[in-house]
Parts: structure tokens; C-alpha cells; sequence
């Protein structure tokens, strides 16, 4: 570890590969799972890293290395603790909390926007155009009418004929 | 070596990335340099107060003398405590090192209460022990706030009892130096004061240094 303090990086691979095993052993006694150990091990070599400055050279290796392992190790079983206490078990999940909303809604959905956009094709011109204008793009009717070069009355009375229309169609449909 | 094969990625990044670091001066040698500010600060107050007063009431009533002296052990042993233990693989045996003084401290404080009041030292009243209050707390932010400073390229695994060491160094050094020019007889008041003072000061730094200390911890700085 002196060598590393240095900037030697072989040395510095070198030791960090043999301490692998002494983190892991280290995780294990303090009931880390074995699935998770790698997580412990990722999390100390991260924190040897960022910490080597304060490795003394007349003092162990090893005690250094199991110190920041434990806190590691600890650390590691808290945020797995927390994240089981808040996530619910799957099995649990799918029983007891089924989607509002199941995938035959949302093709229904798609199945009726494209039954009114049909319906809307199918509006004699006038009306389409209200439909279109005031409806669709959200234009006021000043903006419509200035647009299209028929007046605001007309388009009043064109959308309103083009709605009456549309719900007897869709409501005849269905 | 096949467990080391599933970390040989972040080993090779890590060691691709290794700078050289300034190793951290040992523990004692830090704990000296916080100790020399305290020191600079009680002969500017010596300078300024003289030291006829604590020798008059150190002369009466020995055992502020001892309270003194308890005090400032404690001051010593809880900053080296601080600084040992903000360095991994310490043993944590290191926290009980300050409480031999800080009970002799406190005891032979408890002490003056029950002794015969010294002539021609005024007693506490409720308003000289708000002073008291005062001045430990407003000596011991900076004190503390300096040895956090000091430590914030170390990494202690265990924030909140390396916070509470600091608390208790900066009470205690702070106490030290209140008894420079403290003009009053020891009274229960002026008892009660102190440790309140002293809890406020250990708990606030329980509460802000822990956090800022696992801070440190956290993200302690690369550059060496």
C-alpha cells in the first residue's frame, strides 16, 4: 500500500486482487448474504480508493482493510434492509395490487380514437372543418374563422352540426 | 483468484486512475496542532488577565485546581481520541481514554460546590453562570469547527463518536480557558452552567459534526 501511496500502480492492482478475499471474509462475518458480497467488496475497493491517503505504513494492512470492510459491510445490510422493508414482495404485489388499468384498456382506447378520427373523415367538408379548427387545433373562434374565411356564426353552427353527428354515429355504432 | 475476477474491471479503472497521495501526518502530531492554537489562545488571555486570580482561588480551594488540571487532561486525551479515531483499524477502546479526566473534571467541579465559600471571590449568581455559558459555547464553535476542519481529510467509521471526542476537546479546552479569568467562587449554579454548556456543545456536535464527518467519509477528497 506504501507503493500505491506512491502512485505505483501495478503494486496498487496487485494488492487490491489479494484483499478480494479478505473483504468478502470480512462481509460474511458480519451476515452479509452471499449474494450480495460482491456489492460489499465493489463498495470497499471504491472506498480503499478514495481513502488511501490515510493508510499509516508502520501499522496493518489487514486492520485498515477489515475496518472500512465492516462499515462497508454495514452500510450494505442497512440499504438492503431499507429496500426490502419499502418494496413489496412480488407474488404479494400481483394479488393484491393488480394494475388499474390492464392491457385491454388501453387497446380499447386506441380502438375508439381511431373509431372518432374515422367518424371525423367522414363529416361533410364544413363541418370537418369546425371539428378540425376548433376542436383539434384549439383555435379560438376569431382565429378559425379568420382561417378558414367563413364567419364565426357559421362555424358556431357547422360544429355544433358536426358534434349532433359524430354522437349519433359513435352512439349508433356501439 | 476467482472471486478477484469479478472485480478485475473496477481494479484496472481504479488502477488506471492512481495519483500519488500525501499521507496523513499521525494522529498525535495532528492533535498537537490543535492543541497549539488552544495554547496561543490562553496566553493571549494570559497577557491580558494576568494569572493572580487563578492562583489566589487555586490556592484557597485546591480542588479547582484540580478541576483545572482535569479539564485540560481532558481536553489533550479527547483531541487525540478525535484524531485516532477518524484514522480505520483504530480499536474504538481508544474513547474511554478521556473519561478518567473528564470524571475527575466534573467531580472535583462537584466538589467546590460543597466546599466553605472562598473570602473575597463574589458567588456565582444566575447571571455571571449565563457568562459562563456564553463563553464555553462561544469558544467551543470555533474549536470544534477547527477540528472538524482538521479532520476533513481524514475517514471516521464511526462519525457520531468521533463528533462527540470533538465536542468533549472543545468543552473541555473551552473550560481551560474560562478558568483563566474566572472571577467567581465554584457555586451550584456555576456547576449546573457548566455542564449544561458542555452538553450543549457535545450534542450539537453529535448532531452537525456526525453528519458532516460521514460526509467527509463519503466523499472524502482524492487530491492528496
Amino acid at each position: 500500500m506504501a507503493a500505491a501511496q506512491a502512485g505505483d500502480q501495478r503494486a496498487y492492482a496487485r494488492l487490491l486482487t489479494a484483499s478480494v478475499a479478505l473483504i468478502r471474509s470480512v462481509a460474511r462475518r458480519q451476515g452479509v448474504p452471499v449474494d450480495t458480497l460482491d456489492d460489499v467488496v465493489q463498495e470497499t475497493l471504491l472506498t480503499v480508493h478514495r481513502v488511501r491517503h490515510t493508510f499509516d505504513p508502520t501499522r496493518s494492512y489487514d486492520a485498515w482493510l477489515s475496518a472500512i470492510a465492516a462499515r462497508r459491510a454495514i452500510d450494505v445490510l442497512r440499504s438492503h434492509g431499507r429496500r426490502e422493508h419499502r418494496e413489496v414482495h412480488d407474488e404479494w404485489a400481483f394479488d393484491t395490487h393488480p394494475d388499474r388499468d390492464d392491457a385491454s384498456v388501453g387497446a380499447e382506447r386506441a380502438q375508439e380514437a381511431r373509431r372518432l378520427r374515422d367518424a371525423i373523415r367522414t363529416l361533410p367538408p364544413g363541418q370537418r372543418e369546425a371539428v378540425e379548427q376548433l376542436g383539434l387545433k384549439e383555435q379560438s373562434l376569431a382565429e378559425a374563422a379568420q382561417h378558414t374565411g367563413r364567419n364565426t356564426g357559421a362555424l358556431k353552427v357547422n360544429l355544433h352540426r358536426a358534434l349532433k353527428t359524430l354522437r349519433d354515429r359513435l352512439h349508433g355504432e356501439s | 483468484m476467482s472471486e478477484a475476477a469479478h472485480h478485475e474491471a473496477l481494479i484496472d479503472a481504479l488502477g488506471a486512475e492512481l495519483t500519488p497521495v500525501r499521507r496523513l501526518p499521525p494522529p498525535w502530531r495532528r492533535a498537537l496542532g490543535w492543541l497549539l492554537v488552544v495554547v496561543v489562545t490562553a496566553a493571549v488571555l494570559l497577557v491580558r488577565h494576568g494569572a493572580t486570580t487563578m492562583m489566589h482561588r487555586w490556592e484557597v480551594a485546591p480542588d479547582l485546581g484540580v478541576a483545572a488540571a482535569g479539564a485540560v487532561i481532558t481536553a489533550i486525551t479527547a483531541a487525540l481520541t478525535s484524531f485516532v479515531l477518524a484514522v480505520p483499524g483504530r480499536t474504538l477502546k481508544w474513547a474511554w481514554l478521556p473519561v478518567p479526566s473528564a470524571l475527575v473534571w466534573i467531580a472535583a467541579s462537584g466538589m467546590g460546590c460543597l466546599r466553605a465559600h472562598i473570602p473575597g471571590m463574589p458567588v456565582m449568581n444566575i447571571h455571571g453562570a449565563d457568562d459562563c455559558l456564553i463563553f464555553i459555547i462561544s469558544f467551543s464553535v470555533p474549536l470544534s469547527a477547527l477540528m472538524i476542519w482538521l479532520l476533513r481529510r481524514a475517514c471516521p467509521l464511526h462519525p457520531a463518536l468521533t463528533a462527540i471526542m470533538v465536542g468533549l476537546a472543545s468543552a473541555a479546552a473551552s473550560a481551560s480557558l474560562l478558568e483563566i479569568f474566572h472571577n467567581f467562587d465554584a457555586s451550584a449554579s456555576d456547576l449546573l452552567m457548566h455542564l449544561l454548556a458542555i452538553a450543549i456543545v457535545i450534542g450539537a456536535n453529535s448532531l452537525m459534526g456526525g453528519r458532516l464527518l460521514s460526509r467527509a467519509f463519503v466523499s472524502a477528497p482524492r487530491r492528496g
